[in-house]
């Protein structure tokens, strides 16, 4: 979990001048956080037309660190769920850097059944340092909302395409993360935990980060071996930040043939294969 | 979430090894550093050797008996405190006659990431599985309870924080899957840090393996009846410990999303006393009881005749 204060040292210097490794998983986590990175609102106004947002989780509060709405993809009606980091100061605390409290994740929830309902598909894009962990956050119930969203996604008659875009931090972004297709951006990573706090615990400084990184197997390439990703998108020249609408084009791509691919499937057909993904999926054991 | 927030708990002892979980702020490098410190030296002929006969009460410091412990399913009889114990005693507690079939024995964790840290992570497992017979952090198992046929999948925290990978996982699931073809009801006794760190993604994915399972369980109209018990947090928390029917804890279990330090560091303040405490979920509205380890299998024996019907 990074937090706030961490979270903007590391915008602010993102490189620190040099030139990140490609190969390394820390250069990817940096170009992951980069803050010419486009963000999910980005994304949205390049990819889809007429995007028309809808706030509030009927229950509490609206939260900014998550966006739904409905919005058309090359013809298409999808309902369109995303992480918002925020840009600027201002922006970042509106969004809380991207970190969700239990209302967005019951935003969300709304939003899929909503979706559901109506018969239209999801795209989900993730880009999240991780739940909020903070004193609100708990005492409404952050752990219930995560846990939710996974079990409301897994029943889900509706086609569900799910794009990490940036950071995936843990099951905070898990919680819009259970779909029919589970794609990568090339630079973006999705771990269990941050890799500052995962060298925090084991090395018992976050100064390690870069060994941690490596060591989490965080990064598009390692995830699509492993199996949990089913595709790496393509990002432009040195990464996204290099040409945003170029990004939004290949990303828009993914999406629309990973769509197709799902037209005229039946709902039970689409719950079961969800099933089955996620079912045998890390299944890294062996019996003795 | 994660590992993060391995319980600074530590059960006293005064002597020797102990059946309940031992995990020390230092773990995993030194479980009982502070402990060897002292009977380092092995000779001091000034000390008096207990065998593991007391134990300190955690809370109030009462010092109790071990058989009068064991007595109190390791409840402090002063002050009600609940000392962590192991996934055979969870199951004890709660089966008939304490007889069980034990399921899925064999599944053991191929350290999917090859993850290396100060230490392999399968040395960590192999120090694990010494430690405590197990293989992995859950013990799953098919018994009956008060005559009814119960599935219960109980956690391990002793076995590197009852953290959840892929073995976690997968047994947890099959548990459920087990409960539907039994057409039995399933009871999930939680003791974790969530998820873990060392199988990396393989580890998170199973919070969605498991809620997707279990809304199959729904799905054939079975119960699921979620035990929280001291600590329960991170993945663990925010996948099967909140989707229960019902979901009950011991009293004054660590229970959250995020870690108390992890919240501590992002606030930047000393957090209220009884935050993330069991009373503090019901009084939030995220648990249905708070329900004393006595009371426990009456509490869901009571439930499943509401929910299935009393045994005939």
């Amino acid at each position: 979990m990074v937090t706030q204060a961490r979270m903007s040292e590391q915008e602010q210097q993102p490189n620190d001048g040099m030139e990140p490794e490609p190969q390394g998983a820390w250069a990817r986590v940096l170009l992951a956080r980069h803050p010419e990175r486009p963000h999910v609102v980005d994304y949205i106004s390049r990819m889809f037309e007429s995007f028309t947002e809808i706030r509030g989780d009927r229950l509490f509060a609206d939260d900014p660190a998550i966006m739904a709405g409905f919005a058309s993809l090359r013809g298409r009606q999808v309902m369109v769920i995303g992480q918002e980091k925020g840009r600027d100061t201002k922006a970042r605390m509106r969004h809380n850097f991207g970190m969700p409290k239990p209302e967005g994740y019951r935003k969300a929830m709304r939003a899929m059944r909503m979706a559901e309902k109506f018969g239209r598909p999801i795209v989900a894009l993730i880009d999240t340092p991780g739940a909020y962990p903070g004193i609100d956050a708990e005492e409404r119930g952050q752990a219930e909302a995560i846990a939710r969203n996974l079990y409301v996604m897994a029943e889900l008659t509706v086609p569900v395409i799910c794009v990490c875009v940036g950071e995936g931090g843990s099951g905070g972004a898990l919680a819009i993360g259970v779909g029919n297709a589970v794609l990568i951006l090339e630079n973006g990573v999705y771990s269990v935990i941050s890799p500052e706090s995962c060298a925090a615990i084991v090395w018992r400084d976050a100064a390690n980060a870069e060994l941690a990184a490596e060591a989490l197997k965080l990064t598009a390439p390692d995830l699509l071996e492993l199996g949990m990703v089913d595709e790496v998108v393509d990002e432009p020249g040195d990464g996204a930040h290099t040409d945003w609408d170029e990004a939004a084009r290949l990303l828009g791509d993914a999406i629309e043939r990973n769509l197709a691919a799902l037209d005229g499937v039946d709902g039970e057909s689409l719950r079961e294969a969800r099933y089955q993904k996620f079912r045998s999926l890390g299944s890294f054991f062996t019996e003795i | 979430m994660d590992v993060a927030e391995w319980y600074h708990g530590g059960v006293y002892c005064c002597g020797a090894e102990t059946r309940i979980g031992f995990v020390h702020k230092d773990f995993p490098e030194s479980s009982m550093a502070w402990f060897r410190k002292d009977s380092g030296d092995g000779n001091d002929q000034s000390k008096v050797r207990t065998e593991g006969l007391w134990f300190k009460c955690d809370s109030c410091g009462a010092i109790i008996w071990k058989k009068d412990l064991e007595a109190a399913a390791y409840v402090c009889n002063r002050c009600g405190f609940h000392f962590k114990i192991g996934a055979r005693d969870r199951l004890r507690a709660f089966f008939d006659n304490e007889t069980w079939e034990e399921l899925d024995t064999s599944l053991r964790s191929t350290d999917p990431l090859q993850f290396v840290d100060q230490k392999p992570y399968h040395e960590r497992l192999e120090a694990a599985m010494a430690k405590t017979g197990l293989q992995d952090a859950v013990v799953s198992a098919e018994g009956q309870v008060l005559g009814r046929t119960v599935i219960i999948c109980a956690m391990e925290y002793s076995f590197i924080g009852g953290s959840m990978g892929a073995v976690v996982g997968e047994k947890i699931t099959r548990g459920v899957e087990r409960a539907i073809g039994k057409n039995a009801p399933l009871i999930v006794i939680s003791a974790s840090g969530g998820a873990r760190m060392m199988e990396g993604m393989v580890s998170l994915v199973q919070m969605a393996k498991i809620a997707s399972a279990l809304t199959r369980l729904a799905g054939a109209k079975l119960p699921y009846i979620s035990v929280l018990t001291d600590p329960t947090t991170g993945g663990v928390t925010a996948s099967f410990a909140m989707l229960g029917d019902l979901n009950i804890a011991e009293p004054g279990a660590l229970i959250g999303f995020a870690g108390p330090r992890v919240i501590e560091q992002t606030i930047r303040q000393k957090l209220p006393k009884g935050f993330q405490r069991s009373e503090f979920l019901v009084e939030h509205g995220m648990l249905d009881a708070v329900v004393p380890r006595a009371d426990q299998k009456a509490f869901v024996a009571r439930a499943f005749d509401f929910f299935c019907g009393p045994i005939q």
